[in-house]
């Protein structure tokens, strides 16, 4: 295999095992404000905007493997 | 075939500077903003006519939100991150235009704009608590956490950088990936959803700069 196959192959491998993490990290952090909505339905603003900050801390892990991901297909040092 | 999203058109060049394409889109973004803002402000009264009525409200909203993020006067950050909020919202959108790429979709518009936030935390950080009151607080609570701090200032810079640029190129990238496979009509949800992502990141971006800023200065209670 050459350096070419081996970046395309490792870009999909990187954003497909890095969304996994992310993925169900959100899930559960949406789950639990839905919950604390359900219970106090008064603090709803308060909970969406730290969920809304919460969720974009959590979304960089994903994003940090797209650019991984996107450094290999187009800004690759080893591929001439 | 897209071009590499990590590089964008050189236009025209002043002396040894490019000048690209997302710096021309800014300049004209800058242009409108200003615009706009000149036109919006120019005969305000005591009672307010519909124009003036809209402005208010934005103003006072983006004041109440900054207020409840750092629970203290938000009037000093007020034209910073108005600023930096209306100027987001502007940027992420303009990506839907026909023939406009958002400059916030090339990586060195996101970089500026991470980078002035950067520099505005120590501003603020050193104007509430003097110079040697705020390098004293990089060491708390411990001395031990020093490094850890200073390596924090530089890697949420960095991801508020990528964050931004990472959202708004994947949207835009995705569109042209599907226009070109599927064609002419089908991306239009894909964009509906653009609009979305670009306003909830715009706020994002906004809420995390104000956060920053809001741990530099500290709480009111303890000052």
């Amino acid at each position: 295999m050459d350096a070419k196959l081996i970046s395309i192959v490792f870009a999909a491998v990187a954003v497909s095992i890095g969304s996994i993490g992310p993925a169900l990290a959100e899930g559960r952090s949406v789950a639990a404000a839905m919950d604390a909505i359900a219970r106090q339905p008064e603090a709803a603003g308060t909970i969406s905007r730290t969920l809304f900050v919460g969720l974009a801390m959590i979304e960089t892990m994903a994003i940090y493997c797209l650019v991984i991901a996107l450094m290999l297909l187009f800004a690759n040092p080893y591929v001439g | 075939m897209q071009a590499s999203p990590l590089s964008s058109t050189v236009l025209f060049q002043v002396g040894p500077v490019d000048i690209t394409r997302p710096v021309v889109t800014t300049w004209a973004i800058m242009l409108v903003i200003t615009a706009a803002s000149w036109a919006v402000t120019r005969r305000l009264g005591s009672r307010p006519d519909r124009r003036q009525a809209a402005l208010e409200a934005i103003v006072t909203g983006v004041l109440a939100q900054i207020g409840d993020v750092i629970r203290r006067d938000a009037r000093p950050l007020l034209p910073l991150i108005g600023t930096l909020f209306i100027f987001l919202v502007t940027a992420n959108l303009s990506g839907v235009l026909p023939g406009v790429e958002a400059p916030t979709s090339k990586i060195e518009t996101p970089a500026a704009l991470a980078l002035i936030v950067f520099c505005a935390v120590h501003y603020f950080g050193v104007r509430e608590k003097g110079p040697l009151g705020y390098l004293a607080s990089f060491a708390q609570p411990k001395l031990v956490m020093l490094p850890l701090n200073i390596v924090s200032e530089i890697t949420r810079t960095f991801s508020l950088m990528v964050r931004l640029f990472g959202n708004v190129m994947s949207g835009e990238f995705v569109i042209a990936l599907v226009l070109g496979l599927a064609g002419l009509f089908v991306p239009i949800p894909l964009m509906a959803l653009e609009i979305l992502v670009g306003i909830v990141q715009a706020y994002i971006f906004t809420v995390l700069a104000t956060v920053f800023i809001g741990a530099a200065v500290g709480d009111a209670d303890k000052a």
